[in-house]
């Protein structure tokens, strides 16, 4: 059973090691570092809507937070980067800890709202204190260095993220399967019974909320550090949408899944220039469609047919 | 003084009613469907910019505005037949991202068709604004605010006094029980979804000479809907009107007073603070789970 469990993360680290070998230019260099960066985003949101059963409309607000932490701090402050994302991070982790109470006594269509509020607010405020945050226009970010090194180039970003991406798998995993990871799957199932059986489910639906948001924020830094440059809509309502749309199409509650929904919907709009003007309605219709057709997502429908779990 | 305060409360008031009648689009479908449709503020930006279309077209004003309620309803039942239909029971993201595909092909389509730029519409009855207690008020706001009325109450005594709204309203009590007694209960899916189009699309026409229209506005619209029909208690129709009119009125009066630039902002922080306190929102009663 452990084993088949580690399989996965195997192939994942084998394909990191090959892809920048086979890669024809750095073009894909780019969609690949940003197809992991995303993947790393998905599972962390996949903790708490797959395997706890919450939903959040508003996390790209908590990427936001990390984002712009890591553009304003050192710009204005000239806060090292590091500071900077540390600093993000604490800050997101305080604010959903001041939220998660309240808004955990809600359930479904309620914490929908609660949440899309959230970074719908979140959002309107970078928008507007433009002396910090540049306003709608957006502001570049200070390069992200350690040490005396600094990260510049695409070849440098790339083994930093596939070495993130491979860690963060591999917590995943481990983060299912203990109690921690049982008592969020045992509260997905049944609030009650859970509770009948002793789990505390405020303290760990508030922790699974909180650790997502955190984890949010930090990649939000990394994005915001790797782009060069960070604007609100990196923080909008769409970006929130893009963000469970690719927990949902990979397969809620899979770790695999939310690898498979991040590269999916990274390179779907890559793929869609093509149909210029159109872009939107493809994107919409797509959505629809493999929610119709596929509403468990792929790897979980997937992997019914071929007759073997993750 | 008292000038500038009547001034934010008509203006509140007049947006306050569009957002009412989507929060009944709203508590309609999810009444139906236990659905929450995301699509919900499209069907306001289709009516606005299909009576726009129809007026410039040439056509007569009521049949213009006929038009561009009837299409707009024909769409939520297309959403419906296609869409929802087929997926019974799904779960709430999967539903949520159904209608916010449904909004994103909507909102594509249309500004593939009409472009990208910003309309407007005559007003229906001149612009000469009526003045009271030195505030002016527009003869349009008078329009939003007679239909708006209108229809509600005619929705109250659909609900109440005919047959088919007491269907409607024993399939959003207990689906299974009310096909158990002979409710086509498929109809009622179609009515509700036709019937929010109409409304959404109603208060999407009658705020245009207002507030303008282009193929982007039906996100924050129907956002603000969604947030008065959980202020009032999602399902509650009474609610979802007084929830309408009290975010519009906040809006106004945030906008007026505290900030115009974070009005946007307003409603959300609202509704989190009602939220906290008042979990099912203001008129929702109490609800328990079967385990």
């Amino acid at each position: 059973m452990k084993k088949s469990v580690y399989n996965g993360l195997y192939l994942v680290v084998a394909i990191l090691l090959v892809l920048p070998f086979v890669l024809p230019n750095s073009f894909y260099l780019d969609l690949v570092i940003r197809m992991a960066i995303n993947a790393m985003i998905v599972l962390g949101l996949n903790l708490l809507i797959g395997f706890a059963g919450q939903i959040s409309l508003g996390h790209a607000g908590f990427l936001g937070i990390g984002a712009y932490a890591s553009a304003v701090l050192p710009t204005h402050f000239g806060w090292h980067p590091l500071a900077a994302m540390v600093a993000g991070a604490v800050a997101t982790g305080m604010l959903a800890a001041l939220v998660a109470r309240p808004i955990f006594k809600l359930k479904g269509n309620y914490l929908a709202m609660a949440t899309l509020g959230l970074g719908i607010i979140i959002n309107i405020t970078l928008r507007n204190e433009a002396q910090w945050t540049g306003g709608p226009d957006g502001m570049p970010v200070p390069a992200m260095g350690l040490f005396g090194f600094e990260l510049s180039n695409d070849k440098q970003w790339y083994w930093v993220v596939a070495i993130l991406l491979s860690i963060t798998v591999w917590a995943s995993l481990n983060l299912i399967d203990s109690p921690f990871g049982r008592a969020l799957r045992a509260l997905h199932g049944s609030e009650v019974a859970s509770q009948v059986v002793g789990v505390d489910i405020v303290r760990y639906k508030v922790a699974i909320f909180v650790l997502s948001a955190v984890f949010a924020s930090l990649m939000g830094s990394v994005t915001a550090h790797y782009v060069g440059f960070v604007s609100p809509n990196f923080a909008d309502f769409f970006h929130s949408i893009e963000l469970v749309t690719m927990v949902v199409i990979g397969g809620m509650a899979s770790v695999y899944g939310s690898l498979v929904g991040a590269v999916l919907l990274t390179a779907l709009p890559q793929a869609l220039a093509t149909f210029e003007g159109w872009e939107t309605v493809v994107f919409g219709a797509i959505l629809m469609l493999s929610m119709i057709f596929l509403p468990k997502g792929l790897v979980p429908t997937l992997a019914a047919k071929f007759g073997k779990g993750e | 003084m008292l000038a500038q305060f009547l001034q934010f409360l008509f203006s509140g008031i007049t947006v306050g009613a569009t957002y009412a009648l989507a929060a009944l689009g709203f508590t309609l479908i999810y009444n139906a469907s236990n659905v929450i449709n995301f699509a919900q503020g499209e069907f306001i930006m289709l009516g606005g910019m299909l009576a726009v279309y129809f007026v410039q077209a040439g056509l007569p004003l009521p049949v213009a505005l006929l038009l561009a309620i009837l299409i707009p309803a024909v769409v939520g039942v297309l959403i419906e037949k296609l869409a929802i239909e087929p997926v019974k029971g799904a779960e709430t993201v999967t539903l949520i991202i159904i209608t916010i595909g449904a909004s994103l092909v909507i909102r594509g389509l249309t500004a593939v068709i009409f472009g990208k730029g910003t309309h407007s519409l005559p007003a229906f009855s001149g612009e000469t604004p009526i003045d009271i207690l030195g505030a002016t008020l527009m003869p349009q706001s008078l329009w939003v605010l007679g239909v708006t009325a209108i229809v509600v109450v005619a929705l109250w005594y659909f609900f109440n006094r005919t047959l088919q709204g007491k269907a409607m309203l024993a399939t959003s009590v207990n689906r299974l029980a009310a096909e158990l007694v002979g409710i086509n209960t498929s109809w009622v899916l179609f009515m509700s979804f036709a019937m929010s189009a109409a409304l959404g699309a109603l208060g999407g026409i009658l705020i245009t000479p207002i507030t303008l229209t282009s193929y982007d506005v039906g996100i924050m619209l129907g956002l603000k809907g969604f947030v008065a029909a959980v202020l009032g208690g999602l399902g509650n129709g009474l609610g979802a009107v007084v929830g309408g009119l009290l975010v519009g009125i906040l809006e106004a009066m945030g906008a007026g007073y505290i900030s115009s630039a974070y009005k946007d902002a307003i409603p959300f922080v609202l509704i989190l603070f009602i939220l906290f306190f008042m979990p099912r929102g203001l008129f929702g009663g109490k609800s328990t789970d079967r385990v």
